[in-house]
C-alpha cells in the first residue's frame, strides 16, 4: 500500500480541492459544537440549578429534564428534532439542519451540565446558604451572589470533560447531512477510494481540536479556581 | 399540529422489523460488554505495571481510542477490517469488533480507578502471605475492585447500549434500524422514530432505575 496525499489536490468536481472541503467541514464541526455548547451551557446551567432550589416541583422538573436527555441515544435525539419535531410543530419545518442538529446536540448535553451544576451547587456547604438567607437575601439574591459564583468556578474541571465531548459527539450530526468532518470523511472515501489518507486527516483533526479546547479550559481552570479550595487540583 | 397515526404499529411489525434489529443490538451491547471488561481488565492491568513496554503501548492505545468519536472509529474499523482478514465480514461482525475494541478503553480507565481504589495494604498483604502476582490479583484485588466498580460499569453498559444506534453509519440492522425499515415501508416515518424514542428511554430508564437501586445496596455493605 502507497500513501497518496495529492488526493487532497484533486478537484471535487464542484470548485474546490478536498483540502478546501476538508477545512469547510472542519468549519462546521467547530461550528456546531460551539453554538450546540452555548445551548447546553445555557440550559444546562438553569435546570442544574433548579434542581437544589427547595421547591419540590422544580426539583421534579430539574430531573425529568435529565432523565428525559439523558436515557434517549444521541442519534435518535437527533432523528426526533429532524422528522418528529418538525411534523408536530410546523414553524420548525423551515430550520435548516445545522440548527435542528444544534439543539439536539445542545439539549442532550446540556442533561450533563445539569448533572455537572447540580453537584457542583451540592457541593458547597449548607452553612453558605444559610449565612445568605441570615444576612437577609432573598433566594435568588442568595443564589446570585453566594451560590451560584462558587459553584460555577467548582464545575470547571468536569465541564471540560464535557466540552471535549461534545466535539466528538458532533460527529453524529453526518446522520441529517449536516456537511462535517465525519460526513467528509464518509463521502471523500468513497469518491476518492483513499480512505485511509481521508480518515486519518479526519481523525488528526477532531484530535487536534479536543486538545486545543483541553487547553483553553485548563487556562479557564487556572483563571477561575477558587484558592485553597480542595478538589481544584494543582 | 400534525396527528399522529399509531395503527401500523401491530405485532405482526414487531416481529417482522423490531425484534431482529433488538436482538442485534443486545448482542451486541452483551458482546462489547464481556470482551471489553476481560481486555479492559488486560489494559489496565498493564497501565498499573511497572514495565515500561506494557504501559506505554497500553495507555496510547486507551487515549487514543477515548479521543477520537466513535463514530470515526466505527468508520476505520469497517474500512481496515477487510484489509486484515482479506474479505469483507458485513456490518453485524465489523460492528462487533469495533464496538469491543472501543468499548475496552472505556472500561479500561474503570478497572483501572477500581483497581486503585482496593487500598495498598491488602496487597502487600497478599504478598507478605506469600501469594504471587497474578494470585493476589486475581483473588484479591480484582474481585474487590469489579465489586466496587459496579454500578459503574452497568452504567457504562447503558450508554453501550445506546451507542449502538451508531452502527448506522455503516448499516448494520440494530433497533433504531429496525424501526426505521417499519417507517419506512409504512410511509410513517415520524411515529416510527417516536416510538423508536419511546423504546429506548424505556429501556434505558429501567436500567439506569436498576443500577441505582444496586448502588444502594452495595454502598450499606461496604
Amino acid at each position: 500500500m502507497t500513501w497518496e496525499w495529492e488526493v487532497f489536490l484533486r478537484d471535487t468536481g464542484g470548485d474546490q480541492t478536498y483540502l478546501e472541503w476538508l477545512m469547510s467541514a472542519w468549519g462546521w464541526t467547530l461550528a456546531v459544537a460551539a453554538c450546540a455548547w452555548v445551548v447546553a451551557f445555557g440550559l444546562g446551567a438553569v435546570v442544574g440549578t433548579l434542581r437544589t432550589t427547595p421547591n419540590v416541583w422544580l426539583v421534579r422538573f430539574g430531573n425529568a429534564w435529565v432523565e428525559l436527555f439523558r436515557n434517549i441515544p444521541l442519534l435518535v435525539q437527533i432523528f426526533l428534532w429532524y422528522h418528529v419535531i418538525p411534523a408536530m410543530i410546523p414553524v420548525m419545518k423551515s430550520l435548516p439542519s445545522f440548527v435542528l442538529v444544534v439543539l439536539a446536540l445542545g439539549f442532550f448535553t446540556s442533561a450533563r451540565v445539569a448533572e455537572q451544576v447540580r453537584a457542583g451547587i451540592q457541593s458547597l456547604s449548607k452553612g453558605q446558604r444559610y449565612a445568605g438567607l441570615a444576612m437577609g437575601l432573598t433566594l435568588p439574591q442568595t443564589y446570585f451572589h453566594v451560590l451560584l459564583p462558587m459553584a460555577f468556578r467548582i464545575v470547571v474541571p468536569p465541564l471540560t470533560s464535557e466540552a471535549m465531548n461534545i466535539i466528538k459527539n458532533s460527529s453524529v450530526a453526518f446522520a441529517v447531512s449536516v456537511a462535517e468532518l465525519t460526513m467528509f470523511a464518509m463521502q471523500a472515501q468513497e469518491e476518492t477510494s483513499r480512505g485511509v489518507e481521508v480518515y486519518l486527516a479526519v481523525t488528526g483533526l477532531y484530535i487536534v481540536t479536543a486538545m486545543t479546547i483541553n487547553r483553553i479550559m485548563a487556562y479557564v481552570e487556572k483563571r477561575v479556581r477558587v484558592p485553597g479550595y480542595v478538589g481544584g487540583g494543582n | 399540529m400534525g396527528s399522529l397515526d399509531l395503527s401500523f404499529f401491530t405485532w405482526d411489525l414487531v416481529t417482522k422489523f423490531l425484534i431482529k434489529g433488538f436482538l442485534f443490538s443486545v448482542e451486541l451491547t452483551v458482546v462489547a460488554m464481556v470482551g471489553g471488561i476481560l481486555i479492559g481488565t488486560l489494559l489496565a492491568l498493564m497501565r498499573l505495571s511497572s514495565h515500561k513496554w506494557l504501559i506505554y503501548p497500553a495507555t496510547i492505545y486507551v487515549n487514543t481510542m477515548r479521543s477520537i468519536p466513535l463514530v470515526m472509529v466505527i468508520l476505520w474499523f469497517f474500512l481496515l477490517i477487510p484489509f486484515i482478514t482479506g474479505r469483507p465480514l458485513g456490518a453485524e461482525w465489523s460492528a462487533l469488533i469495533t464496538f469491543t475494541a472501543f468499548e475496552s478503553a472505556y472500561y479500561s480507565e474503570i478497572m483501572r480507578a477500581g483497581i486503585q481504589s482496593v487500598s495498598r495494604g491488602q496487597v502487600s498483604a497478599g504478598y507478605a502471605m506469600g501469594f504471587t502476582y497474578s494470585q493476589n490479583m486475581k483473588l484479591i484485588v480484582l474481585p474487590q475492585a469489579f465489586r466496587n466498580m459496579l454500578p459503574v460499569l452497568l452504567t457504562q453498559t447503558i450508554i453501550l447500549f445506546q451507542d449502538t444506534s451508531l452502527v448506522y453509519a455503516v448499516g448494520a440492522y440494530d433497533l433504531l434500524k429496525g424501526f426505521e425499515t417499519a417507517g419506512k415501508n409504512f410511509n410513517r416515518p415520524v411515529e416510527a422514530y417516536l416510538l423508536a424514542a419511546i423504546v429506548y428511554f424505556v429501556i434505558c430508564f429501567s436500567l439506569s432505575f436498576v443500577v441505582k437501586k444496586l448502588q444502594a445496596k452495595i454502598a450499606i455493605v461496604r
